[in-house]
């Protein structure tokens, strides 16, 4: 029984390693993504500014996604 | 409540902050997850202010002022003016016969005052040695992160207008 709930505690914990690291690299995406645009602003370079809030807004929905799916399954990781 | 702690054989500490580590583990690394959400939403709210700053920034309307006779200077001479403002000097150089160009006289890199050098045929920063081409203003060598901006030429009767910066 201690066996199986070690098991289930280790993969809940694997998926949230997962999630954390996919969290990251949207994020690292994210600051690459916001300085360029600034840079491109800045020169009055605009064409780029529309897809990159677009891409960006969907890296936070996949951010957002992540975070509610390490919650889920930190909880089913901890129901007896 | 004992005002004395009851025997125990734990340590003190281990009375008092009684959360397995692995449990403390789990809510930490929820929380930085949750935390780099937020970060996450900064970014996109920088996004989104930068669109915002775009769309909403008008473009800006320059007057339209003569800088030159046409025929005024010669082939491969220059005249300096001043435009949109007195404060911003701008560079108009005779390429040909009918062929006029005109940029602003600030470098991109640090503000310098660029000079149109006709042996090299290029617009030349003596600052850090930063070359633009006459032809459109593009960067040919040196630090300037940007071409120059370009100042739009129109023609009406004899006089040379300038009506718009292009890239500034």
């Amino acid at each position: 029984m201690a066996n199986l709930e070690r098991r289930k505690r280790r993969r809940g914990l694997v998926a949230i390693n997962g999630a954390m690291t996919l969290i990251v690299i949207f994020l690292v995406a994210q600051v690459w993504l916001l300085s360029a645009t600034l840079e491109t602003f800045f020169a009055g370079h605009t064409g780029a500014v529309l897809p990159a809030a677009i891409f960006s807004g969907l890296a936070f929905l996949g951010c957002m996604a992540l975070n509610l799916l390490v919650t889920r399954v930190d909880q089913e990781s901890r129901k007896p | 409540m004992p005002l004395l702690r009851s025997p125990s054989k734990e340590p003190l500490w281990k009375d008092e902050f009684s959360v397995f580590t692995s449990d403390e583990r789990y809510v930490t690394r929820r929380q930085f997850t949750k935390f780099l959400t937020l970060a996450s939403l900064g970014m996109f709210v920088g996004n989104l202010w930068i669109l915002a700053k775009a769309y909403f920034t008008k473009t800006p309307s320059f007057p339209s002022v003569a800088v030159a006779e046409v025929g005024e200077i010669p082939i491969r001479g220059l005249k300096l003016f001043a435009y949109p403002t007195p404060q911003d000097h701008c560079i108009l150089i005779r390429t040909g016969e009918e062929e006029y160009v005109a940029y602003s006289q600030e470098c991109t890199h640090l503000s310098c005052a660029v000079y149109f050098s006709a042996k090299e045929d290029r617009l030349e920063c003596p600052c850090h040695q930063g070359f633009f081409s006459v032809k459109d203003g593009s960067v040919l060598q040196g630090p300037p992160p940007r071409p120059l901006p370009r100042i739009i030429l129109e023609t009406d009767g004899p006089r040379l207008l300038a009506v718009g910066v292009k890239g500034s």
